[in-house]
Order: C-alpha cells, then structure tokens, then sequence
C-alpha cells in the first residue's frame, strides 16, 4: 500500500515535471526588448532599458523553470512600423515570449494590438498614453510604470493645495500634450482651481520664449508644461531666462524625468515640482539598485529604466511560480501576485493592464542643498497608487466587467 | 484660437521684439546658406548639422580646455570652418559637375553621420550652457523682460551680417566671389584661384552656421539633434529670400523670424507650419525669391 | 534580357516567402513599389520631388481609417488612400511644375510639409499616436489575409502590377516623351508637346502608385504613423531609388530591398544604436563612389563586358 502510494506520488511528481518542462515553449523563455537607441527617447530608455533587462535576467540566474532566458533587442528608431515589424517577426519566427520596454505612445499602442492577436505579454515602460489601459487595452497588456494621468494628478493636486490655483498651460500640440493637459486640468478645477488658457505649440518647437511671455501676460499663478523632452528642457530654460520665476509664477512639469533634471543642470532647474514613478535615493531597496546599475552605466537610472528591470522580474517570477509560459497562466499569476521591490510600493496589476503603485511627488533640489552627483529631489509625499490611477471604475476599458 | 482683441499691445510688441531675435539668428544661417548655394550651387543640408557643432565645439571648449563664451565665438567658427573646407576638399569638389541633386544628398548625409555619432557622447537630452557672467540678467522695458543675451543676439548677428555683406558687396574678394558665382571660367582665365575661393567660401559659410551655433549654446541645450529640423526652415528662408541674394537672406531671416513670432501668438499650432506657406506662395508669384533677380 | 528579368523576378517572388520572414518580404515590396513610383518622377521625368512622403503618408491614413472606420473592404480601401493620393498629387503637381530644379523639390518639400501640419492636426489620424488597429480584412470577400502568406502573395500581386505598370508607361510612346522633356524641355516644348501638361501626368501617376504603396503598408502593419508622411521618409525614398539606380527599373527595387533589409538587420545588431550613422555613411559613399547606382553600376559593366 505504502509503496504504490509512494509510486503513485513519484510517478505524478514526475509527470508534473514533465509537464511543467512540456509547457516552456521552444524550449526557453524569450524576452524581447523595443527601444529607442538614438533618437529622442534614448537618454531616459534606449541603452538603460537594455542593460536593466540585462540585469534582471542575470539577478534571476539567467535560468527560469529550468530552462534558459534569453534576450533579444531591436532599436525601433521611434518608427511604429518597424516596431511593430520586429515584433510580429519575434513572435511569429523567432519564439519570443514577452515584449518589453515599448518607449513612445505611437510603438507601445502599435506592439500592444501585435501582442493581443499573437497572444504574447507587452510589459510597457516607456510609454505614457493612458489610452493603453482605457479605449486600446488589452488582455495581454501591462502598463507598468506610470501613465499621463499618474504624472499630472499628483503634481496638478499638490500645487494647487499649495496656493497655485491660477493656471496657464504650454502644451504640446499632439495626442500625448492635450491628454496631459486634460487631465491635469480636470483635477485643477477638483481641487478649487482656475485655468486661465494655453498655448498649443509645435512639436518639435526649439524656441519657448514666445510661449513663456504668453504665460507671463495670462498673469497665472502656475505655468503648467504639458510636454516632454527636449521641448519640456528648453521651455524651462526659456521661464529661468525670461525671469518667469523670479517674479513670482512658478513652474510645474508634468512629465520630467530625472535625465531631463541632469542635462539641465539644478541651477535652472531648481524649485521644479513634478511626479515621478521612481527615485534612486529613496530607500535602502533603490539605492543599492540604483548604484549596480550606476557601475554599469555610469548613471542614475531613470523610472522607465528602473520600470524595465521591475517588470521583467515580475513576470519572470510568475514563470517561475507557475513553470509555464503560457500568456494567460502568466498573466494570471503576475494579476495575482502584488509587487512590493526596490521599484514599487503597493503595486498591483489591475484588469484593465494598468500596474498601479504608489507615486512620489518631488521638488527639484536648489544647487546648495544637493550633496552629491544626482542628489537632485526632495520627495514631497507619496501618492497612493488608487489616487494617481484612479479607480478601475474610472477605467474605460472594455475589459473592465461592470 | 485667441481673439485679436484678447491681446494686449504690450504683448504683442513683446512678440515682434522676440520674433526680431529669432530672426536675427535665421539671418545668419540663411546667410550662410545662400553663399554656399551662390558659389558652389549646392543645397549645404549639413547646415542644421554644423550650426550643432559649433555650439558643441563651445561646450566641449569650456568643459575640457576651459576656454570661455567669448573664446568660442572666435575659436569654434573657425574649427568648424577648417571642417567645413576639409569637407569640401575631399568631397563636395569632386561634385562640382554633377546635378545639384547629389550634393544635397551628400550634405544630407553627412547630417545623419554628425548627428548620429554625436548622439553617445552627448546623451540626446543635450548639456547645459551657462550664460557668460557679464550678459546674465535683464532689463525691464516695461512692455517685457528683455534678458542681456536675448539683446546681445540681435546686436552680435546683425553685426556679422553687415560685415559680411560689406565683404562681399564692398571689396576685393568679394567681386571676385560674385564674379564667381556668375561665371567661374571667365574669372580662372584672369588667374584668380578659383577652386581655393570655392573652399573659402564654403568654409564661411560652415563657420557662420557654426557661429550662430554658439550664440545659440545659451539659450537651447546643447544637443546633437538641435539642428536635425532647422534646416529645412532655414533653407526656406533662403529660398523666399531668393537663392544666393546676400541681402535678401539677411531681410527673410529677420522678417521670417517676426512672422513666426506673430503666428505663435495667433495661432500658436501653426508656427512650424508658416514658413512654408509663405515659401510656396512666393514660389508661384514670385519664383525667383523676393529679393532675386528672375 | 528583360524578360529574363522578369521571370527572375517573378520566381524570387513566389519563393521568398519560403526562406524569409512574409511580413518582412511585405514591408519591402511596398517600399521597392514607392521607390517605383518616385523613380518614374526623378529617373525617367527629371524632376525631383522632396515630398513625397506626402502622399505615401496620406494614403495610408486614408486606407486606414476606410478599412477601419468606414469598414471597407480591403481592395476598395486601398483603392480609396491610393486615389487620394493621386488626387492630392494633381494638387500639389499643378502648384510644383511651374517650377524647375531645385525649386521644383523646395515647392514639393513646402506643400508636403502642410500636408504633415494638417496630419498632425486632424482628429482622425490620432495624432502623435498613429491610426492604430486597421483590420487586414479579406481579398475579394474571401480570402482571409490575417494570414501572412494569404497576404503576402497578394501584396506580391499588386507590387508586379505596378512594376510592370511603370515599366509599361517607360516604354510606351509617352514615356518617350517623358524622356524627352528630362533630356531638353525647350528641345520638347518646340516638338509640339505640352510638356506641363505631360509632368504633370507623369506626377499624378507616380503619386498615385506611392499611394498604393502607403496604403498597402498600412493594411500590412495594421496602423498608419506620422513616420509615413515626415520629410525623412521623402529623404528615404531618395537614398533607395539612388543606391539602386536613378533611372533603371530594377534600381529602386534593388535599394529599397537594402534600405529597409538593413534597417531591420541593423536594429538588432551590435550597431543597433547607429542606424542613421550607417544609412548616412550609404549616402555619402553613393554620392561619391557609384552615382549610378548598384543596378546602374551592373548594367554599365555588362555593356562594358559587351564592347
């Protein structure tokens, strides 16, 4: 009795491996990775996003469920077509599991639908439009890092409880400058506030002036930039220039990473408010993170960075616990499993695909209070992951039961 | 869209002042670029390409040399400049009887290789520039904020604008550079140096791009794609202008610059746009430029 | 010789798919279609045009929101973007062919730069985050071109249509005419021929087909970009037409083939960071080494071989 016990036990034990061995397609968990290597988007992902997956897959010991990980990446140039070339070619000829990073709205929206009808995971990091988790999200989606509505909640909120209820926007004038905008001024007015107007400028435009006098005559409190990048950069520059600051108007950036902190230097920037996803220096967790990644890159990662290597984990981690790579097994333990490392706080995938976790809001540094090389923020407050997402009521997400 | 009445007077002539300062910068590129067309008849699509350098060539000067703004005005044109002349020593010569289509595919490419290259030294977000200590600050006019440098701009542009145009409206070189431009064997056959006046030419052009570059450096990060789309903007400046008329660059870059600085103002969406209405309908009316001769 | 070529053709067409990624092969032949219909302006009119992105882009939107919005079959939606093309391109070629040289691809560049502005603009092109989601749909009601072999051979259908369209407009008595008004306009204009009038039917055919080309992309991507219709697409199409031949037939099938075959080796490769330091290298090496251009270069050797 006993003996067959233990030989049923053994034989299932057995097969559970063999199954679970069966169920590792191809033999290997595949990753590929679609960023920005030249262009506008390479300072806060590009070569950063690859060497955080890099590490994620090293810290994992390059092995999951017993079989190895590999990791392919392509530069998509900004060009949706070329990103969405590579990976219908990576899940149709090559076996690629995962695609991940997916810097700039028109790539993330475009591999995301490649992704639904391949039934392959998008882990987005790079990408801001909240779209990918209302009207375009789907099963296999994950937004993982922040979204437009996350970045202007917290910072839209935080200025207009601190008196700076007066507000003028210069906005970019394409799909990602007005979703900023609107929400940002949706919570403005939540909050007792006025908007006051807004210039719509051209993107790419090099010259702010033009904008910031605009800002200056509508006699708001708070000049809103509802851009990013190099515009957001310039415009700043263009508001220390033009003394918009010293006379008593205050910038908000609504999109700033740390690498846009960096070029311009604390001097200019100094006394910025913004939201942001990640900062290095924010506990033990981050700061040793942060300062592996330092040796390799010799810099500071930024969240989207950061985002990569969090998001790859996670989903590694659901490989593991599950032994199978199948999208919806997969997708079902990385719901179910909340993310609590050196990236997130509280974070949780909800159905709609957005990862929610917890938000900081900032203030860039004055020069004199920083102590040493990318000692630039001072964290403000941490903005509970339901108030910078919203709820999943507010999701218009078909998905979404109701 | 704004109501004209919503605008105040003081805003708008605070417009017209910044829209002059941008122009002022136009001036000096679309300089640039109609001497080169004019003498080599070469479309320079490297000019947004060398304007970054010369603002690059700034930044690296300060931050590993330690030379400072005023070193740089005079130092990176000439860098840039000595370039520019290799350049076409050892490439555009060689395309001097070929259809001007193939010199603005080699510029162009050119473009891409500086561009390019330049992108994993810099980082794409660019390095900061300070202002030279004695131009920080402003002065209130009352109608706006007018920042030292924004003023220093205008002043130093125009200055090399007029120095150019004495130069070559005014002296010896520069009869032979128009007699040049008209009929280059006529002017070998009275044994002027003609492929050297060729290079010359070219390099002054590259170092004034260069020279707008580093006036530039303070206002705008310095990045590698700074210049990526100018160049299409200020060869429509040139081309309205009327290909290779000295005074005629000069004029639209300034005039370009105040009509985009009015249409940000109107309609702020359309300011990138502007430019190239007014090229296409000066075109059909006017096909040899507003300041060309037909 | 020629229909050596053709049948060459035509059999690397039927196999490839077999050896190469179909959605590759696709993305291609709509590229070497687009190079087609350029080089019919530049190698065979004398005129360059600096914006034809333009209506390669505006195809391709236009394709995309029928097939999408409109629900439209694929052939009519196709048929639409191209149209509209052809449309926009009798626009712009009544506007650009008062022109000559260098003027004539400044206006081209001008109007294809509005075009943009109007793309950006406009609610339907989602802006910066591109038309997405077009429904690749059925051909002919019936077949089903989800599948990428169903479609590849479909897209490889139009693509010879439109390359042996072209190489019929070479050859015929007006293409002779276009000849002559590249080779001597004033030469043209004193032989009795209305030579606008010919530039500009030449124009309105080669946008037409660069409109097929966009349009077809878009249904073989699933989505429309701003990318299509941006000023360095026009550059692009420039570099492919000239690394294969200014002029030949086969030239821009040849360089589109290694423009878009090295974009896509490119980006994973070690040298994935210098995509446009590689394509400006090209250009340049082009420019000064071969001008002619790699089929240009062949077919001069074999003559060469023949004296």
């Amino acid at each position: 009795m006993k003996s067959t016990l233990a030989m049923t036990c053994a034989a299932a034990a057995l097969l559970a491996a063999g199954a679970a061995q069966a169920e590792i397609s191809g033999g290997k968990v595949k990753i590929g990775l679609l960023t920005d290597m030249s262009g506008t988007y390479s300072d806060l992902a590009g070569p950063g996003a690859v060497e955080a997956a890099k590490m994620a897959i090293e810290d994992f010991g390059g092995k999951v469920a017993g079989v190895p990980i590999e990791l392919v990446t392509a530069d998509h140039q900004n060009k949706a077509d070329i990103a969405a070339n590579k990976a219908r070619e990576w899940a149709d000829a090559e076996g690629v599991d995962v695609f991940a990073e997916l810097v700039t709205s028109s790539v993330a929206l475009a591999v995301s639908e490649v992704g639904a009808q391949k039934n392959k995971i998008s882990l987005i990091s790079g990408a801001a439009a909240s779209d990918l988790t209302n009207a375009a999200c789907k099963p296999t989606t994950v937004h993982y890092t922040y979204n437009t509505r996350s970045m202007a909640v917290g910072t839209g909120a935080a200025v207009v409880k601190e008196g700076g209820d007066t507000w003028y926007f210069l906005t970019a004038n394409y799909a990602f400058g007005e979703a900023l905008e609107r929400d940002v001024s949706k919570v403005v007015i939540a909050n007792g506030g006025k908007v006051l107007g807004s210039s719509k400028h051209p993107f790419p435009a090099s010259d702010f002036s033009s904008f910031i006098l605009q800002a200056q005559a509508s006699g708001a409190k708070v000049v809103g930039l509802a851009n990013a990048g190099a515009d957001t950069t310039n415009a700043i520059k263009a508001a220390n220039e033009f003394g918009l600051t010293s006379s008593g108007q205050s910038v908000a950036g609504l999109l700033v990473f740390i690498s846009d902190i960096h070029s311009l230097g604390l001097d200019v920037a100094k006394g910025l408010k913004l939201t942001t996803g990640f900062y290095w220096d924010r506990d033990d967790a981050s700061r040793a993170w942060s300062k592996r990644f330092n040796e390799r890159m010799k810099k500071m990662p930024t969240m989207v960075q950061a985002g990569v290597y969090s998001s790859v984990m996670h989903y590694l981690k659901a490989v593991e616990a599950t032994k199978s790579d199948d999208t919806a097994t997969v997708m079902k333990q990385m719901r179910d499993t909340p993310i609590n490392d050196f990236f997130a706080q509280n974070g949780k995938i909800r159905e709609d695909g957005r990862m929610v976790h917890d938000m900081l809001l900032v203030e860039v540094k004055k020069p004199s209070d920083s102590k040493g090389p990318w000692d630039y923020y001072k964290i403000l407050r941490t903005i509970p992951g339901e108030e910078a997402y919203g709820t999943l009521a507010d999701s218009t997400c078909p998905l979404v039961k109701k | 869209m704004m109501e004209l009445i919503g605008i105040s007077p003081q805003v708008l002539l605070g417009q017209l002042l910044l829209g002059l300062i941008n122009g002022s910068l136009y001036a000096v590129l679309s300089l640039g670029l109609a001497i080169i067309f004019g003498l080599l008849n070469i479309v320079n699509f490297t000019h947004g390409a060398q304007y970054m350098l010369g603002a690059v060539a700034a930044w690296a000067g300060l931050k590993f040399l330690g030379l400072n703004y005023w070193w740089a005005l005079i130092l990176s044109p000439v860098v840039v400049g000595a370039i520019g002349v290799l350049i076409e020593k050892t490439m555009l010569k060689r395309l001097a009887h070929v259809d001007h289509l193939y010199g603005l595919l080699l510029t162009f490419g050119l473009a891409l290789i500086f561009e390019g290259s330049l992108v994993h030294w810099l980082g794409v977000s660019g390095q900061p520039y300070p202002v030279p200590p004695e131009l920080r600050g402003g002065v209130n006019l009352g109608f706006m904020f007018l920042p030292w440098y924004r003023g220093w701009v205008v002043v130093a542009s125009l200055t090399v604008c007029l120095l150019t145009w004495f130069l070559i409206e005014r002296t010896k070189i520069g009869a032979y550079l128009r007699a040049g431009t008209e009929n280059p064997a006529l002017l070998k056959a009275f044994g002027v140096n003609v492929p050297l006046l060729v290079s010359l030419a070219y390099g002054y052009g590259v170092a004034l791009a260069a020279f707008s570059g580093v006036l530039a450096a303070p206002i705008f990060q310095v990045s590698p794609l700074m210049g990526s789309n100018l160049i299409i903007v200020v060869f429509a400046v040139v081309v309205i202008g009327g290909m290779g008329s000295i005074t005629g660059s000069i004029f639209t870059g300034l005039m370009m610059g105040v009509i985009e600085g009015l249409t940000k103002v109107f309609w702020p969406e359309a300011s990138a746009t502007v430019i190239f209405v007014i090229m296409a309908i000066v075109l059909l009316v006017r096909p040899a430029g507003l300041f060309g001769r037909a | 010789m020629n229909r050596n070529v053709l049948i060459g053709l035509v059999a690397i067409l039927l196999v490839a798919p077999f050896f190469l990624y179909p959605v590759f092969l696709m993305k291609v032949l709509c590229f070497a279609l687009f190079a087609c219909a350029f080089n019919l302006l530049l190698g065979y009119t004398g005129l360059l045009s600096f914006g034809h992105a333009a209506f390669f882009g505006a195809s391709a939107y236009v394709t995309g929101h029928a097939a999408k919005e409109w629900g439209l079959p694929f052939e009519l939606a196709v048929l639409t973007g191209a149209l509209t093309a052809a449309l926009l391109g009798a626009a712009v070629a009544r506007l650009a062919i008062r022109r000559q040289g260098i003027y004539f691809a400044m206006v081209t560049l001008a109007l294809a730069q509005m075009v943009y502005f109007f793309f950006l603009q406009a609610r339907f092109t989602g802006g910066e985050n591109g038309l997405q989601g077009v429904p690749r749909g059925y051909f002919l009601g019936v077949v089903d071109l989800n599948d990428n072999m169903a479609l590849y051979y479909v897209v490889a259908a139009i693509f010879l249509a439109g390359y042996l369209g072209v190489a019929r407009v070479v050859n015929s008595p007006f293409g002779q005419i276009l000849k002559a008004v590249r080779e001597n306009e004033p030469r043209a204009i004193s032989l009795g021929y209305d030579t606008d009038r010919v530039k500009q039917t030449a124009f309105i055919l080669s946008a037409g087909l660069a409109g097929l080309a966009g349009g077809v992309k878009a249904i073989v991507f699933q989505l429309a970009s701003l990318t299509d219709a941006h000023w360095h697409q026009s550059g692009e199409v420039v570099l492919m037409t000239l690394l294969g031949g200014v002029g030949t037939l086969l030239g821009p099938v040849v360089g589109a083939t290694v423009v878009v075959t090295l974009q896509n080796r490119l980006s994973e490769g070690a040298l994935n960071a210098y995509v446009p330091v590689v394509l400006g290298a090209i250009f340049v090496v082009c420019v000064l080494a071969f001008r002619r251009g790699v089929v240009g270069e062949a077919l001069a050797f074999l003559k060469r071989g023949k004296e």
